[in-house]
């Protein structure tokens, strides 16, 4: 007992002078974290692209794991309101409480779409706030990078130079990636798609796409056979090009409605690791783009 | 300009019914509409240029000050609102087909508390009010109230430091402990209709105190927390004993981790040591007549839980199955008075002698969501009554080696995460000489905020 008391005292300092921890909620702000921290951060990932981060457990790994953080990044507008809370509650980690720097909310900086008018269960799971998959937009990921680096800084002054230099770097590039992606988004205006989840409303508003369905009948509630063929018959009367659904969600319903529509359904990566080759963000838009593009054609 | 004028020229020459005045008008209102669109459109491109141009504006006012941070978009609702703790309400109801018995118990056990008691037919076995919200940026606080016919039971009350750090945090008040398993989950976070009999053998429900709790989470990538409490411990196997200092302590550990991104798991040891005096149960004694007894003495509790889930990917929303067991074993040690009841034909003669007992017992679950909304179960559940010594008392109450067993089934079918039915049946040998079938058919709703559950 003596020795361990030992070992963890002697560990415990050592913990607290290397690189800052930081927590990422979902694989698309851990992209993000790394892009800006570099080595000056060591990033732990809560959830994969093949996991739904509405419905997470609080798993005991993810409690030790915000244990340890110096920083919690996450989506917020309720997307984590499942698990999160449970995992700052039982951490007993004070510094990153809500409303202490170590606390990151990525929806803060962006305007966010689809706020609900009524805020009621009976409408399905509507998040208060506004939609919260914010990353299907690279506009909003600059927007969100700007705030992580200036909270970067904040949190860790003594690599506050690298942070501003990275994020330079990154941004720079992401501007030119996002006007190339863009350019080639060109052929996608106003194509109909049909969504599977409010997934993505704010790629659509990117790329001038047009959502003309959505297959569940409220969000987070599956759709019955009966409610599909419904929109199955809308669609015959306002056609769209293809079905899109999330690389986690399941392709039961959209494949479905695909079959039945003679149109493709186009599972798209979402975030970082959704899709093989998806494995930064730069690569998650590229991935993304060709996909659409491809079933488009 | 040009192309608009063309428009216009088209209009006039399409429709020549129209007489010069409407043109004129509509051509001035068609004017008036563009210099105004014109004027919107400009200045909704300024705010975007600024927007785009400066990014981290937003942000930088927001991060200046922590209030900023906290407040949500100004689209939120009222500000009185906010302040509101979360609210939320579980309503639970039930449909009971069970056998006519008129002393339920548990064969070999003192009967613990509540918890024993079955209602037939349909009844509303629980509504329970949750309010919680952070205090101040230095506790957050927590109440869980039942609600019975003419009665409020405080379930839990406590407050818990937030801002303590390196893993710990301090809790006081009234609340569940954190021993077990099962202990800290209230009944509509239960995976079966009923609670398990070895938690009904220990505690009727779930041990709660009135006390504090320390609680320290390791700074590891294996999580491991460490635990103590101390209470009032009024509670079953306890009782209230009107004294200062605690009446009982409480040591836990977990540790819990992933093996790989599909399974996760939870494993723990808990220890509870308490003190009762006079505590009251009534038992059936050799010749089968109510009889009283009265234990003062010692009660330790060793518990072992360990719990494992597993999704495909982790991914739960479409397959899961979630496997939990828990082991116990009681020593009770101490003096026990069997009240005269030999005027109603018993044969206790009010001697008081040492009382010595060492039971153990278990269940083991498995919970399977083969799709999506609609999960079954199947629970096992046997306890040894292990070796009981009335001392002097032997000759008037009765010691059995019966191992009390049950086996329950459930199948239930969630429309949404704030709503559940399920069906339960149960082959319930709690009672020696006693083989009752259960049916239960449940519904358990929460309305308001959305409630986080524990693993």
């Amino acid at each position: 007992m003596k020795q361990f008391i030992t070992a963890v005292l002697l560990w415990l300092p050592l913990s607290a002078y290397a690189a800052l921890n930081v927590f990422a909620c979902e694989p698309e702000w851990a992209a993000l974290a790394r892009e800006i921290g570099g080595d000056a951060v060591k990033v732990y990932t809560a959830t994969t692209a093949m996991q739904d981060p509405h419905r997470i457990e609080a798993r005991p790994s993810l409690i030790a794991q915000t244990r340890r953080a110096g920083l919690v990044v996450c989506t917020g507008a309720e997307l984590e309101v499942g698990w999160l809370p449970l995992l700052l509650r039982e951490s007993g980690n004070a510094a990153v409480q809500p409303g202490r720097s170590g606390y990151f909310e990525a929806t803060r900086y962006v305007t966010l779409l689809d706020k609900p008018a009524i805020v009621d269960r009976s409408q399905g799971d509507v998040h208060a706030a506004g939609n919260p998959h914010i990353q299907t937009d690279p506009r909003n990921l600059a927007r969100v990078g700007a705030a992580l680096t200036q909270r970067l800084t904040e949190i860790d002054p003594a690599h506050a130079a690298a942070y501003q230099t990275r994020w330079k770097a990154f941004s720079a590039r992401w501007e030119i990636a996002i006007a190339r992606w863009q350019q080639q988004a060109a052929p996608l205006k106003g194509v109909p798609v049909a969504v599977q989840h409010k997934s993505f409303t704010y790629l659509i508003n990117w790329l001038g796409l047009r959502e003309v369905a959505t297959l569940e009948p409220k969000p987070g509630v599956e759709p019955s056979v009966g409610y599909l063929a419904e929109v199955a018959a809308r669609l015959k009367t306002s056609p769209a090009k293809m079905v899109l659904r999330a690389a986690y969600q399941s392709p039961r319903a959209s494949e479905w409605l695909a079959q039945r529509a003679g149109i493709p359904a186009v599972a798209l990566p979402f975030t970082v690791g959704g899709a093989p080759g998806a494995d930064d963000l730069f690569d998650l838009f590229d991935v993304t783009l060709a996909d659409l593009l491809k079933a488009a054609k | 300009m040009y192309r608009l004028t063309l428009l216009m020229a088209a209009l006039a020459a399409a429709f020549p019914a129209y007489a010069d005045p409407d043109l004129d008008a509509l051509r001035a209102e068609l004017k008036e509409m563009k210099s105004s669109y014109e004027a919107r459109i400009q200045s909704l491109e300024k705010r975007l240029q600024q927007a785009e141009t400066e990014p981290a504006n937003p942000p930088a006012s927001a991060t200046a000050s922590p209030a900023a941070v906290v407040e949500p978009g100004p689209q939120q609702e009222n500000a009185s609102n906010r302040f509101n703790p979360d609210i939320s309400l579980i309503l639970q109801g039930r449909y009971a087909e069970l056998d006519d018995i008129e002393h339920r118990h548990i064969s070999g056990f003192f009967p613990a508390g509540h918890g024993d008691a079955a209602t037939r037919g349909f009844s509303v076995d629980g509504t329970e009010l949750i309010l919680s919200a952070s205090i101040d940026p230095y506790f957050r606080g927590q109440t869980i109230l039942a609600l019975v016919d003419e009665e409020v039971e405080i379930e839990e009350a406590w407050v818990q430091t937030t801002s303590l750090g390196h893993g710990v945090s301090l809790k006081g008040g009234r609340f569940r402990s954190s021993l077990g398993y099962q202990n800290e989950k209230h009944p509509h976070a239960w995976d079966f209709a009923d609670g398990s009999l070895m938690y009904r053998a220990l505690f009727g429900e779930g041990y709660g105190n009135d006390g504090l709790q320390l609680k320290w989470v390791a700074p590891t990538d294996l999580f491991m927390e460490l635990g103590a409490e101390a209470g009032r411990g009024a509670n079953f196997p306890g009782t209230d004993r009107n004294k200062n200092g605690a009446g009982s302590t409480v040591l836990f550990g977990h540790l819990g981790g992933d093996v790989g991104v599909s399974h996760s798991w939870r494993a723990g040891l808990s220890y509870l040591q308490t003190r009762a005096s006079d505590r009251n149960s009534e038992l059936d004694d050799l010749n089968d007549v109510a009889a009283e007894t009265l234990f003062s003495g010692g009660s330790k509790t060793w518990i072992a839980d360990f719990v494992w889930k597993w999704a495909p990917n982790g991914n739960a929303t479409e397959q899961n199955f979630k496997f939990a067991t828990e082991y116990f074993s009681r020593k009770e040690d101490g003096d026990l008075l069997c009240v005269d009841n030999t005027a109603g034909g018993g044969t206790c003669t009010g001697v008081t002698d040492r009382y010595k007992a060492t039971q153990s017992g278990f269940y083991a679950q498995g919970v399977y969501q083969f799709m999506p909304r609609w999960r079954t179960g199947y629970r096992y559940d046997r306890l040894d009554s292990g070796s009981v010594d009335f001392g002097l008392n032997n000759a008037s109450l009765p010691v059995t080696d019966y191992a009390p067993t049950r086996h329950s089934l459930m199948l239930d079918f969630s429309p949404s995460e704030f709503s559940r039915f399920r069906l339960q049946v149960s082959q319930d040998k709690s009672m020696q000489s006693v083989s009752e079938n259960q049916w239960f058919v449940q519904y358990i709703h929460s309305l308001g905020s959305h409630g986080a559950h524990s693993f």
